[in-house]
């Protein structure tokens, strides 16, 4: 059954507010079924409250051949993060 | 209380039911057609064990002989099971498996969303978790009767076989011995014949979404009630029960 059925890609949101996350794929024929796998697969222990299921034909990625091009300039840009600021004494939440 | 042994019995009876069939489905473990359902079967299966073993428990309580869960499941004999004789139709094929736990469930579903309004506290408690699980179980078998009965046409022929193989085992579930009978006028469990109409109405819809002919059998098999099984009980029973009777009160 398993070669001839798409695969989907399980997301699960652990509670409200929060995003869903990406925890695992499955087989499934259709995403009914796929969404009832999910269900059985991933959610036993009580790990979220709202599931999405994506086809994984359908997900766009990144070229990893490209990594160098893609992700490599950001390395070396520290100045990106912003640790360079002094906070001023008495602000509590930043 | 009142009723009590009426009650006992007929918690018993449902207990059976949900025993049975969570062990036949247990018998899928490892064994299931994908790793998908590997995972759901069993999932099924300790739904079913626990609302077994909550109406276990309120069944010896309510004896008050002092028999616990374990005494009730393990050692008892086949004529003392009470469930119907659908739960212990052997897995078959997966149609099969399907099927069985589309008619029980559809059935259960309806059954236990009425028992959330049971005169007893205790049955009302029991009554909240299995619907939810009970709804669950019906909608994932329909999805499965769906896809395999407008399926291949080899799924549709086993789906159509199953669907009546199956059929004439639903009578019983309408039917209540004469201890439900006397929970059911005192408002303790739903009345199993007024959910009838519900369950058929539910089930071929499903069964007509499916492009399968709802099964026109009139003759319906019964006796589980009264402890007459078919001989699939005892095999099950016997693979069951055998290290308790073998080493009586051995514990993890």
């Amino acid at each position: 059954m398993t070669e001839s059925t798409p695969l989907w890609e399980v997301f699960i949101r652990p509670r409200n507010g929060l995003a869903h996350k990406h925890v695992g794929s499955l087989h499934a024929a259709d995403a009914e079924m796929a969404l009832q796998a999910a269900r059985n697969a991933y959610t036993r222990r009580g790990e979220g409250n709202s599931i999405w299921v994506v086809a994984s034909a359908d997900i766009a990625s990144t070229d990893p051949d490209r990594n160098a091009e893609d992700f490599e300039p950001a390395l070396s840009k520290v100045y990106r993060h912003p640790t360079f600021y002094n906070i001023p004494d008495g602000v509590e939440n930043l | 209380m009142k009723n009590a042994n009426e009650l006992f019995a007929a918690l018993l009876e449902l207990a059976d039911d949900h025993l049975v069939l969570g062990h036949r489905l247990s018998e899928w473990c490892g064994h299931a057609p994908s790793l998908e359902e590997d995972l759901a079967l069993p999932n099924l299966a300790l739904d079913l064990l626990g609302t077994a073993r909550e109406l276990y428990a309120s069944a010896g309580a309510i004896e008050g002989r002092g028999r616990c869960e374990d005494s009730l499941v393990f050692f008892r004999d086949e004529r003392e099971f009470r469930n119907c004789l659908l739960v212990e139709r052997p897995n078959g094929d997966f149609a099969c498996t399907v099927l069985r736990q589309f008619y029980f469930s559809t059935f259960m579903k309806e059954y236990w969303r009425r028992a959330k309004m049971s005169a007893s506290e205790t049955i009302r408690g029991i009554a909240g978790r299995a619907a939810n699980e009970a709804s669950y179980h019906a909608r994932y078998a329909s999805e499965w009767t769906i896809r395999l009965g407008d399926g291949t046409r080899e799924s549709r022929s086993r789906m159509d076989a199953a669907a009546c193989e199956l059929y004439r085992f639903t009578g019983e579930l309408f039917l209540s011995s004469d201890a439900a009978s006397a929970c059911e006028r005192d408002d303790l469990l739903p009345n199993r014949a007024a959910i009838r109409n519900e369950w058929l109405e539910a089930s071929s819809r499903i069964i007509e979404a499916a492009g399968l002919d709802f099964p026109k059998e009139e003759f319906f098999l019964e006796g589980g009630r009264q402890g007459k099984h078919s001989e699939c009980l005892g095999h099950l029973l016997a693979e069951m029960q055998y290290l308790q009777r073998s080493h009586p009160g051995a514990k993890w």
